[in-house]
């Protein structure tokens, strides 16, 4: 049966609340997620205030300077900047996006700041993304041939390079699987709105000559047909990109080939 | 704690190479559902409150007879498919294939009692 409540190790516990900078009066309350491993605790929510006066815009700007001035302990991947890496994947408000593209003034109220939801926790809000990699390379995200190598390069026509856009795009940063219930309860052999996008990917790019075989990997109760369309990926999707309309594409297709 | 590399764990035991034929037939009974649920409550309906050999009279016709055992027929193995889908989702283990098991015995129960009920009064 899935877990609807959380096992006792895993339970929130109220964490420390560091002092206030001095001499600063735009302030802003930030509560994050914290854990560690080594330490043998609950989690808890550390509550932080950020002088908005001497700090940048963005979430991530806020998560840099309590590590630089308040708190260096604090643990988060982080690496671009600018929404291109996909590192910087966390809950903020409730929704998972990438803190590095996502404002503070689009928090109205206090910023809560959790790791990406139902992912085991390396630190703080890093989560071990190693089995959503892997189903990632399982989908086999590379061209596929078997006629021989042209001299030049495989050829493809505008029109059908346009239908690899809205999913190309796709940074991984696992925002839509982990927001997905389905991705919840049966992720160990549901693949994911992130992995079937990029499935979709190579099934419809024109040079790619395994499509059947893509098809048939994919034909699976639990792999491709725990999609119920409940769209959270397309709604969290930091990219803005749709990645239950790939899913539905598949399914289309599936239902092309048999009726 | 068993030394599975990534890709492994991923794949686990492969594609079951089914499943179009389950989603081919929730779409199917789905749009056959979609004509038969307003066709049944309307001759169901239209009847609802009336004196017993009435509705006896009523379900002697072939009409709402044959709407009724379409519905019941179609709309319980729809039942059956998703509530499968539903087990799938939420519970894991040997419970998942016993109550599978449990509930297409109990769809196709229910069906049988349905038509059988309707068969009965209208022959």
């Amino acid at each position: 049966m899935v877990q609807l409540t959380l096992p006792k190790n895993s339970r929130m516990t109220v964490g420390k609340t560091w002092p206030k900078p001095e001499g600063a009066s735009n302030l802003r309350k930030v509560q994050i997620y914290r854990w560690n491993p080594d330490d043998g605790k609950n989690p808890q929510l550390d509550t932080y205030f950020v002088d908005m006066d001497t700090c940048g815009p963005m979430v991530l700007d806020a998560l840099i300077k309590i590590k630089n001035d308040i708190d260096p302990t604090l643990t988060f991947r982080r690496s671009c900047r600018e929404g291109i890496c996909g590192s910087c994947a966390m809950n903020i408000d409730g929704i998972n996006t990438l803190a590095c593209i996502y404002g503070m003034d689009e928090i109205k109220s206090d910023i809560k700041i959790y790791p990406l939801p139902h992912m085991p926790v390396v630190k703080d809000l890093i989560p071990d993304l190693t089995h959503f990699y892997a189903q990632h390379e399982s989908i086999m995200p590379w061209l596929e041939t078997k006629t021989n190598r042209p001299a030049k390069e495989w050829k493809q026509s505008i029109d059908d390079r346009k239908k690899l856009d809205g999913l190309y795009e796709c940074v991984m940063c696992a925002c839509c699987s982990t927001s997905c219930p389905s991705y919840w309860w049966n992720g160990d052999r549901y693949l994911g709105p992130a992995a079937l996008l990029h499935a979709y990917r190579w099934i419809i790019d024109s040079r790619d000559e395994a499509t059947g075989e893509r098809l048939d990997e994919l034909e699976d109760p639990f792999k491709l047909y725990r999609c119920h369309t409940i769209m959270n990926c397309a709604k969290t999707c930091p990219k803005g990109l749709n990645p239950a309309k790939a899913i539905a594409h598949i399914k289309q297709m599936m239902v092309e080939r048999t009726v | 704690m068993a030394f599975l590399t990534d890709r492994k764990r991923a794949i686990g035991l492969g594609s079951a190479k089914s499943g179009t034929a389950h989603h081919w037939h929730m779409m199917v009974t789905s749009v056959a559902l979609v004509g038969l649920v307003p066709l049944f409550i309307f001759t169901f309906g239209a009847i609802l409150g009336s004196s017993y050999a009435d509705v006896v009279a009523y379900y002697q016709r072939p009409f709402p007879a044959i709407v009724a055992i379409l519905t019941m027929g179609i709309g319980f193995l729809h039942f059956s498919k998703g509530v499968q889908t539903l087990i799938e989702d939420y519970v894991h283990g040997f419970a998942r294939k016993a109550l599978i098991i449990g509930m297409i015995c109990l769809s196709y129960t229910a069906a049988a009692v349905a038509i059988f009920a309707i068969v009965r009064i209208a022959l």
